[in-house]
C-alpha cells in the first residue's frame, strides 16, 4: 500500500478548514484511508540517521497517509484533496478536457520501428501555461516518484519523462539506438556521457541502480531525441539535463514510454489531471499526437470518460441496503462518479472519469455506493445458507492424536516447514538428491533453501535451542513435510507426519520405543510381523538408527 | 531524638529479626523444640491474663523467634492458645549505629589503635573504621601526621584523653543525622492466652490416613496433621500442546461450530496460476514479485491446467468480460506455470471454488487454518512463514451485509463485540474491507482481519452461476496468539528457537469472553 506524505498546514489550507488528528483519521477511515503517521521531516531523519543529521531539517508537520495501491488519483496532495473534497460535497469533481493548440499544430512524437526490441509504446501531452510555486513543484516531482514506484512497477512498465517545452522543439523522435551511439549531458551532470559510460556511472547511484536492469542487456537502449537531436530523455533510467523543468518552466512536455501501454495511457492521464489544476485554463491539457512506425497517428492524453449503466436493486442487492435511485446516484456523485438517473426503471447511468482507472467492473462501482453511503451504516444480517460441517479426515486424525500424544507426556513443537538443504542432507548423512526434496528459487537466506522432508531437523533443533530445561525433553511434532511427487499438477506433495524426539543423559530408546507402540496401539495397529507394525534395522546404520540419530544429535546441537 | 546509649535502645537490639522469625515460623510447625512448647504451656496455664511472646521468651531465655514457632505449632493443633499478633514501633539503631555503641565511634578507636610510638598511615588506613575515623580524629586534633617521617607517613595521639560515655555521645550524635540515624522499626509479638480446648499435654499429630486405621476405627481417635496450603504441590508428569495449536484447535472448533468444512489446503506448493492468476491478481501485480514469493526451481513449473478455464482466465485480464474491462494486457502462461510456496490459502478456495462450480450448485461453507510463505524481511512480528486463517461462504445472493453479519458471529465467539469495517482494496474481492475491532486495553481501533466479496472477474470464468456471491475473510493466526499469551518477539512462540518453558506454562485457550 503506498503512503503519500502531505504537510498538513497545506492540506489544511486546500481543504479549506483545520481538523484535530482524530477527526482527519476518521474522514480518512470513512474514505477508505488511513493516517499511518503524524511526523515531521526532522524526526524521519533524526529516526533514520540519528539526531545530529536532523539539525536544520523542517519540522513542518506531516501527514503519512496510505493509499489503497490502485487509487492511483490519491498519490499526490492534489488529488487527496480534491476527493475528499469531493466526497464531502464541497467541490464538484471536475471535468478534464484535452484541447487542441490555441495556435499551430500539436507537438507530435514519432515512433520508430527500432523500439519494439526494448520499449515500443509511448504516449505524450503538454500542460500549456503552467504555474509551479515550490510547493507544486515538489508534489509534481513526488508524484512521478509515486507512479514510477507504484503502477510503472519500479519503471519497468512504464517511466515518465517532463520537460520543459520551450527549451526544445518538436517533432521528437523516439527511437532506440546501440548504447555507444547515445551521447548527451544527463540531468544534474556538467559533461556528456555515452548511454554505456552512464550505466557504470549509475552502478553505484542509489537510486538509480534499481533501473539499469530494466534494459542493461538489450541491443539497443530507448533514447528521444528533438528536431535538433537534443537529447530528451533515455527512458527508464535519466532525462537530458538540456530539457529540465524548473520553477519557472510555463510548458511542459510529458511523454511516458512503456512496455504495457494501458499502464502508459493510465499514468499520463493520472500527471496531467492532477497537475492540469494550475494551468491557465484549469483542468485543460493541450493534446499530443503520436505517430506509431506504421504510420497510424494516436491523440493523448486519451482523457477517457466511460457509461455504465447498471440498476440501483444491483447496488441494494449487493449491499444489502434499500436506497433509492435518486440516492445512490449522488452518492456514487459523491465519489467522482457522476451518476445520473436516467428514468428508464431504476437505471443509473455513472460516468467513470479517466481518475478513476480502478473502476473495471459494475462491483467497484457497487463498492463506491457502498463507501458513500458508509461501511458502518450497513445493517448487519445472516445469511439461512444450510450446511453441515466436515472436518478434512488427516487433521481430525492430527488433531486426536496430538492431544493423545500430549497425555503420553509429550510436549508439542511447532517448527518451520522451510530449511537449509544442510538440515535435510548433510546433517542426516544424506545426499540432498536423494531427499526428494523441492527446492526456493529465490532464498534470501540459506534457512530458506528447500521444504523439508522430515521433521526431525525441526526438533532437534527446537532441543539444541532449550538445552538450558531440565531433562528430560520429550518432543513431538505432527506436520506437513514436502516432497516431489509427478502425478501431482504442481509436481509436488504433502505429507503429513509424526515425529518424536526423547533427549536425556542417557539414550532411552526404550522410552520411543514406547511412544511409538502407544501410537499403534491408539491407532489400533498390532505389533506383528506381517499382519501388523513392526521395527528393523535401518541398513548400513549403527545400532537400529541409534548411530545416524547421534550424528544429526551433534551436527545440531553444534549450531 | 534518643541518645545512642539509651538502655531503652540497647535492650532492643536482640529483637531485630522479629519480623522475619514470624515468616520461618510460618514454614513448618515441625521446626518449634517440644520443650519449648511445652514451658509456653506452663507459663500461659500460670498467667492470668495471658503472656507477652517477647516476654516468654526473655523470661524462658530462648530466642523470640523459636518462642513464635512454638506458638505456630500449637496453633496449628486446634484451639488450644489463642494468640493475637500485636505489633509496637520502637527506634533502632543501624549496623554502624550497633557497633558504635558495642565499640566506640571511629574515631574514639582510631585513638585507642595508636600506641604511644605512632602508627603508620597505611596501617591505619587498613582497619576498618580507619578512613572515617582517621579524618574525624584529625579534624579534632586528636591526633596528628608526620608525613616525614621514616618508613612512611606515621600517625601519633596529640592529647590524652579520659574517655568517657559522655564524651563519646557527644561526638557521634554530631554526625547521626548521616550514617547512624536510629531506624523506627515494627517489632511484632504475640499476646498468648487460653484456647478453649487448653490443655498442657500436646497429642501427636498423624499425618497420613492409613488403611489400617480404617480398618481398626483408629482413625476417629486420632489428631491428624493439617495440610500445608502455602506450599505448591508437586508437578504432574505431563505432555503440553503448544500454544499456537491451542488456539489453532479453538479456531477449527468456531468454524465447526458454524456448520463450515475444512479445505484440503495439505499442499503447500502451489501454481502462480492458482496462487494467482484465477484469482483475478493480474501478473504484474508487485505479489507476484521475486521480493515477495518464494518461486521454485525444482520442480519449477507446473502442468495440467483445465484448459478451457485457463482460456477464460486470460481472457478476463488481457481482454475483460462477465461485465470487466479487463487489465488490458498480455497474460502469458509462462508466469501462470511458475511454482510457488503459496502466499495464501485463498488459492485453495479458488481450487475449491473451480470444483464446485464444476457440479450443480449448492451453497457452501469452507474453512481453512494453514501454512502460507511470503519472501519478505523478517522482524520480531513477521516471518517467512505463517498461519492463515480463511473463511470462505458462497450462496446466492449474498450481500456485503451478510459478510458483516458472519463476521460479527465469528468475531463474537472470539471475544470480540466492537466492529468497524474499513474500505480497502484488494485485487480478487469487491468490495474489500478491512476489519477492525475496539481494543480496551489500548484503547483504539486495531485491524483484526481482512474480507470481501469475490470479484465476478474470478467466479464468472470458473462457471458458477451468475447470482451466486462469494464472501470470505481472512487473519493470520500468530497475531491472536501473540495477543492472547502476551507474547512480544514470534521467533518464542513458532519455529526451533521456541521457549518450552512458556509451552509448559501456557493456559489453556478459552477464547469466549
Amino acid at each position: 500500500m503506498p503512503t503519500v506524505g502531505v504537510k498538513r498546514d497545506l492540506l489544511f489550507t486546500a481543504l479549506g478548514r483545520t481538523y484535530t488528528d482524530e477527526e482527519f483519521d476518521e474522514l480518512c477511515f470513512e474514505y477508505g484511508l488511513e493516517l499511518d503517521e503524524i511526523t515531521s521531516e526532522k524526526e524521519i531523519i533524526s529516526r533514520e540517521q540519528g539526531g545530529s543529521k536532523a539539525s536544520g531539517a523542517s519540522d513542518v508537520i506531516l501527514y503519512k497517509i496510505d493509499v489503497p495501491a490502485n487509487r492511483y488519483d490519491l498519490l499526490c496532495l492534489e488529488g487527496l484533496v480534491r476527493g475528499l473534497q469531493v466526497f464531502m460535497n464541497k467541490m464538484e469533481a471536475p471535468r478534464y478536457r484535452r484541447v487542441r493548440p490555441v495556435s499551430g499544430e500539436p507537438q507530435r512524437l514519432v515512433i520508430t520501428k527500432e523500439t519494439a526490441a526494448v520499449r515500443p509504446h509511448a504516449v505524450a501531452a503538454v500542460l500549456r501555461n503552467i504555474t509551479f510555486t515550490q510547493e507544486r513543484y515538489d508534489s509534481f516531482i513526488e508524484l512521478q516518484d509515486k507512479l514510477h514506484q507504484n503502477v510503472c512497477r519500479k519503471r519497468s512498465l512504464v517511466a515518465i519523462g517532463t520537460h520543459d517545452l520551450d527549451t526544445i522543439s518538436g517533432p521528437f523522435t523516439y527511437t532506440a539506438k546501440p548504447p555507444g551511439e547515445i551521447s548527451f549531458k544527463p540531468l544534474n551532470q556538467t559533461k556528456e556521457y555515452t548511454a554505456t559510460q552512464l550505466m557504470s556511472l549509475y552502478k553505484t547511484d542509489s537510486h538509480l541502480k534499481h533501473f539499469l536492469h530494466i534494459i542493461e542487456d538489450k541491443p539497443v537502449y530507448p533514447v528521444i531525441y528533438d528536431s535538433n537531436g537534443v537529447v530528451l530523455s533515455m527512458p527508464p533510467i535519466i532525462n537530458g539535463d538540456h530539457s529540465k523543468i524548473s520553477l519557472e518552466t510555463k510548458n511542459v512536455f510529458i511523454e511516458c514510454t512503456a512496455t504495457d501501454v494501458t499502464k502508459a495511457k493510465i499514468v499520463l492521464d493520472m500527471m496531467v489531471t492532477m497537475f492540469s489544476e494550475y494551468c491557465a485554463q484549469p483542468f485543460t491539457v493541450e493534446e499530443a499526437e503520436v505517430v506509431y512506425p506504421d504510420g497510424k497517428t494516436c491523440k493523448y492524453p486519451e482523457l477517457a470518460y466511460r457509461k455504465e449503466k447498471l440498476s440501483s436493486e444491483f447496488i441494494n442487492r449487493k449491499v444489502g441496503i434499500n436506497e433509492s435511485t435518486e440516492t445512490l446516484a449522488r452518492l456514487l456523485t459523491k465519489m467522482c462518479l457522476r451518476s445520473e438517473v436516467t428514468g428508464a426503471g431504476d437505471e443509473i447511468e455513472v460516468e467513470i472519469p479517466p481518475t478513476r482507472s480502478d473502476v473495471i467492473h459494475a462491483c467497484d462501482i457497487m463498492e463506491d455506493a457502498a463507501m458513500a453511503f458508509g461501511f458502518n451504516n450497513i445493517p448487519y444480517t445472516t445469511p439461512l445458507t444450510y450446511t453441515v460441517a466436515h472436518q478434512l479426515p488427516v487433521n481430525k486424525l492430527t488433531e486426536l492424536l496430538r492431544q493423545e500424544l500430549a497425555a503420553a507426556g509429550f510436549t508439542e513443537a511447532l517448527t518451520f516447514a522451510l530449511c537449509s538443504k544442510e538440515d535435510i542432507a548433510d546433517k542426516l548423512g544424506k545426499k540432498i538428491s536423494e531427499t526428494r526434496a523441492v527446492h526456493i528459487a529465490n532464498p534470501k537466506t540459506a534457512e530458506f533453501q528447500v521444504a523439508r522432508t522430515t521433521l526431525l531437523p525441526g526438533l532437534l533443533k527446537t532441543v539444541a535451542a532449550n538445552r538450558k530445561m531440565p531433562l528430560p525433553l520429550k518432543l513431538f511434532e505432527i506436520s506437513d513435510v514436502v516432497l516431489k511427487d509427478e502425478t501431482k499438477d504442481v509436481g509436488a506433495r504433502n505429507s503429513r507426519r509424526f515425529c518424536a524426539v526423547y533427549y536425556n543423559k542417557s539414550p532411552g530408546f526404550e522410552v520411543i520405543h514406547g511412544l511409538l507402540d502407544r501410537t499403534m496401539q491408539l491407532l489400533e495397529e498390532k505389533s506383528a510381523r506381517g499382519d501388523g507394525y513392526h521395527i528393523q534395522a535401518a541398513e548400513g546404520k549403527k545400532g537400529g538408527g541409534g548411530g545416524w540419530h547421534f550424528r544429526a544429535c551433534r551436527n545440531s546441537l553444534n549450531r | 531524638k534518643g541518645t545512642l546509649f539509651s538502655p531503652f535502645l540497647t535492650s532492643l537490639l536482640g529483637s531485630r529479626d522479629v519480623t522475619s522469625g514470624l515468616f520461618q515460623a510460618s514454614q513448618g510447625s515441625s521446626m518449634a523444640d517440644t520443650g519449648v512448647v511445652e514451658s509456653l504451656l506452663g507459663l500461659v496455664e500460670k498467667a492470668d491474663g495471658g503472656v507477652d511472646s517477647l516476654e516468654a521468651a526473655a523470661g524462658l531465655g530462648v530466642d523470640h523467634q523459636l518462642l513464635v514457632g512454638a506458638v505456630k505449632s500449637l496453633q496449628a493443633l486446634g484451639d488450644l492458645i489463642s494468640a493475637e499478633l500485636r505489633s509496637s514501633k520502637h527506634w533502632e539503631l543501624s549496623g554502624e549505629g550497633t557497633e558504635i555503641a558495642e565499640q566506640g565511634s571511629h574515631e574514639a578507636r582510631v585513638f585507642g589503635s595508636i600506641p604511644p610510638q605512632g602508627l603508620t598511615q597505611s596501617d591505619l588506613m587498613k582497619l576498618s573504621f580507619g578512613k572515617i575515623g582517621f579524618s574525624k580524629a584529625m579534624s579534632s586534633k586528636w591526633i596528628r601526621v608526620d608525613k616525614a617521617h621514616e618508613g612512611g607517613p606515621r600517625v601519633f595521639r596529640t592529647v590524652r584523653i579520659k574517655f568517657t560515655w559522655t564524651v563519646i555521645t557527644a561526638f557521634s550524635e554530631n554526625r547521626s543525622s548521616t550514617r547512624v540515624l536510629p531506624a523506627f522499626r515494627t517489632v511484632k509479638s504475640y499476646w498468648i492466652t487460653k484456647g478453649s480446648s487448653f490443655s498442657t499435654t500436646i497429642t501427636k499429630q498423624e499425618t497420613e490416613l492409613t488403611p489400617e486405621m480404617i480398618a481398626s476405627g483408629s482413625w476417629k481417635e486420632k489428631k491428624f496433621k493439617p495440610y500445608n496450603f502455602q506450599a505448591m504441590g508437586v508437578a504432574p508428569d505431563c505432555g503440553h500442546m503448544h500454544p499456537l495449536m491451542k488456539v489453532r484447535t479453538q479456531f477449527r472448533q468456531i468454524f465447526l461450530e458454524m456448520g463450515f468444512t475444512e479445505m484440503p489446503t495439505n499442499n503447500f506448493i502451489e501454481s502462480s496460476f492458482w496462487n494467482f492468476d484465477s484469482l483475478f491478481q493480474p501478473q504484474q501485480h508487485p505479489a507476484r514479485d521475486q521480493h515477495d514469493t518464494f518461486f521454485l526451481s525444482d520442480p519449477a513449473l507446473a502442468h495440467d491446467f483445465p484448459q478451457d478455464y485457463l482460456e477464460r482466465v486470460k481472457k478476463v485480464h488481457s481482454e475483460g468480460g462477465y461485465g470487466s474491462q479487463g487489465y488490458k494486457y498480455a497474460w502469458k502462461v509462462e508466469e501462470a506455470q511458475k511454482n510457488i510456496l503459496r502466499t495464501h490459502t485463498t488459492a485453495v478456495s479458488a481450487r475449491m471454488l473451480y470444483k464446485l462450480a464444476q457440479q450443480k450448485f449448492t451453497p457452501v461453507k469452507y474453512f481453512s487454518i494453514d501454512r502460507v510463505f511470503r519472501n519478505e524481511t523478517l522482524d520480531a512480528t513477521h516471518l517467512a512463514e505463517f498461519h492463515q486463517i480463511e473463511g470462505v461462504v458462497a450462496d446466492r445472493g449474498l450481500t456485503l451485509g451478510d459478510l458483516m453479519g458472519i463476521l460479527h458471529a465469528f468475531f463474537t465467539k472470539l471475544g470480540i463485540t466492537k466492529l468497524r469495517f474499513k474500505p480497502a482494496y484488494n485485487p480478487y474481492t469487491e468490495p474489500s474491507m478491512e476489519v477492525f475491532s475496539y481494543h480496551e486495553g489500548l484503547k483504539k481501533w486495531v485491524e483484526v482481519g481482512n474480507s470481501g466479496v469475490f470479484r465476478p472477474e474470478m467466479l464468472l470464468p470458473m462457471g458458477l452461476p451468475e447470482d451466486v456471491s462469494v464472501i470470505a475473510w481472512g487473519l493470520s493466526l500468530e497475531r491472536p496468539t501473540m495477543i492472547k499469551y502476551g507474547i512480544n518477539n514470534i521467533r518464542e512462540l513458532v519455529g526451533h528457537k521456541v521457549n518450552l518453558q512458556m509451552v509448559y506454562d501456557s493456559p489453556v485457550c478459552r477464547l469466549e469472553s
